[in-house]
């Protein structure tokens, strides 16, 4: 038997364990570090806890029946995916007709504006933040002053620790994911359908309704679910703009934890955050595939 | 010319406005001579950035995060490389579902995360240790060098390799003379996103960093909760700065579209 032929042989076999062997290693990384502790937390938002006893390793429901049916609870997690839908809304109200706007740029600009667009995604969002608190910065901020001056408006706006800034930073900081989603539907996009549609007497507005929008709405549904996820789990914009009072679940599980020390409900609070979210991403991405497997069957 | 009418291209000219303003803007006050926040300035001066270097604090964690980064994304390429190669080449029972596990953390909220880490940490002894963030880091940052990797180890032409394996090379000296070299590209993007997406890291850091481990996002998050000031904004600049550079770099070599499409990570 030639070698060849012998390797060849024992290709099936090893393959068995290959893929197996070369994943173990993240594997285990993943299951010791990722499984386990996520289980620990939902596990810990059962357990009991009192102000001098600490934590108590129970099986209660004292933590989820406060998050239930305290009204404190409810405000706030009606204001976190308040604040959510309404980011989401107004990334892809901007972000989508900006990336087709791009994706129609000639080659120096293209380039220049798609880096200055998706360039800030990769800028530490804790800086991002300072400068929407810096630009918001009391009645004399510079939002403001501009606001004023365009006789926009008349008095100055409240932007710090008021739901409006957070939108408006959040929608700032989260806006290049959907750029990014609506653009890569646009590569996909076949310029010459355009063309034909233009050549066969479509006007302007024709070919952006009929034949680029719907193209692109995959693209904008994907965008508006990663966009919605990441708002409604968003840290540190909510705690820099909204400061202290203005809570939502991420910065009151941040509370929690590290002031008043209540580990177990501020795990039940992660825990709701996470299946909440769980729930809506999955959901949501089941209908955009069932809606759009029809459309191109 | 552009293909864009005038209406497009005014919604585009403040459509950029509002992306760079907020960034402008922290740099344009970074200058300030001032001792207190002012824009629009009088002169400019490096006064607040010289400042920087009295902090000792920023200096620390600085270090600490350049670290973190180069430690946890370097780890995480090296259990990447051979995931991807498994993913990539192989069909066997499981491979979807360790996959999903592996990219979960982009699903999971950071904030999660990071509950889930301090107790955890705080159970088996690893609470406020650099280990422990470090481990941390790897499991974050794992799933966007994990995708670089598997896209260019996707694109690779096995035909060479086939070739090197008739001709008697070992597995090997296939993965390391050719396998590996045909994937660099993307092994050395991935790396560099991994290292910025662990600099960035804020809000999953926040709840392991313990004073003496606290990174710079989580050092700089804690300053502006107690108060804004020139200081912290000449930080942010060179933050920014940083970035910038890295940035333009990347997207020279990867292209910025290529290297982000698909994904989705903390932010906020």
């Amino acid at each position: 038997m030639t070698q060849a032929a012998a390797s060849q042989q024992m290709i099936p076999e090893r393959r068995q364990l290959a893929p197996y062997l070369l994943t173990l290693p993240a594997l285990l990384l993943f299951v010791g570090i990722v499984l386990v502790p996520i289980a620990m937390t939902v596990l810990l938002s059962f357990h009991d806890w009192g102000q001098y006893k600490g934590i108590e390793p129970v099986l209660i429901l004292k933590n989820w029946r406060e998050v239930a049916s305290d009204g404190y609870f409810h405000e706030m997690f009606l204001r976190t995916f308040r604040i959510a839908l309404l980011v989401t809304l107004l990334t892809a109200a901007l972000g989508a007709p900006e990336a087709y706007i791009l994706s129609r740029m000639r080659a120096p600009w293209r380039g220049i504006f798609l880096l200055v667009v998706l360039g800030p995604l990769l800028i530490s969002v804790v800086a991002r933040t300072l400068g929407w608190a810096l630009l918001f910065g009391g009645s004399s901020g510079v939002v403001n002053k501009a606001l004023i001056n365009l006789g926009l408006i008349s008095a100055p706006l409240p932007f710090m620790f008021t739901e409006t800034g957070v939108v408006v930073a959040l929608t700032h900081v989260l806006m290049p994911f959907m750029v990014l989603a609506v653009w890569a539907a646009l590569q996909q996009l076949d310029p010459q359908i355009e063309n034909a549609a233009a050549s066969l007497g479509a006007g302007q507005a024709t070919i952006l309704r009929r034949i680029v929008l719907p193209q692109i709405v995959p693209g904008v549904l994907s965008g508006a679910i990663i966009v919605f996820a990441l708002a409604a789990s968003a840290f540190a914009t909510p705690a820099i703009i909204g400061g202290r009072r203005l809570k939502v679940a991420a910065t009151l599980a941040y509370d929690e934890f590290l002031n008043t020390l209540n580990w177990p409900l501020g795990a039940a609070v992660a825990t709701l955050l996470l299946v909440a979210l769980i729930a809506i991403v999955v959901g949501s991405n089941r209908l955009v595939e069932r809606r759009y497997a029809e459309v191109f069957r | 010319m552009s293909r864009n009418g005038p209406l497009a291209l005014a919604f585009h000219a403040l459509f950029i406005v509002f992306m760079l303003a907020p960034i402008l803007i922290v740099c344009a006050v970074a200058f300030t001579p001032e001792g207190y926040l002012s824009f629009p300035t009088r002169g400019l001066s490096l006064r607040w950035f010289k400042a920087i270097a009295r902090y000792p604090e920023f200096v620390t964690a600085f270090w600490t995060s350049i670290w973190l980064g180069l430690v946890s994304s370097a780890i995480a390429l090296g259990l990447s490389v051979p995931a991807a190669l498994a993913i990539a080449r192989h069909d066997f029972r499981g491979r979807e579902a360790i996959t999903a596990l592996f990219m979960s953390p982009l699903m999971i909220p950071h904030v999660v995360l990071g509950i889930a880490f301090l107790r955890f940490f705080t159970q088996i002894g690893l609470g406020n240790t650099f280990l422990g963030l470090a481990l941390a880091h790897i499991v974050v940052v794992f799933p966007f060098a994990l995708r670089l990797t598997l896209a260019s180890a996707i694109g690779t032409d096995r035909a060479i390799e086939q070739a090197a394996v008739s001709l008697g090379s070992s597995d090997w000296v296939v993965f390391r003379r050719i396998t590996l070299p045909l994937i660099m590209p993307g092994v050395m993007s991935g790396w560099a996103l991994a290292f910025i997406q662990s600099f960035d890291e804020v809000t999953m850091t926040v709840f392991i960093a313990a004073p003496g481990t606290e990174t710079l996002p989580v050092r700089m998050f804690l300053y502006i909760q107690d108060n804004i000031d020139p200081l912290v904004t000449s930080v942010s600049a060179a933050v920014i700065a940083l970035t910038t550079v890295l940035l333009i770099v990347l997207d020279r070599v990867y292209g910025l579209d290529r290297l982000l499409i698909g994904r989705g990570s903390e932010e906020g």
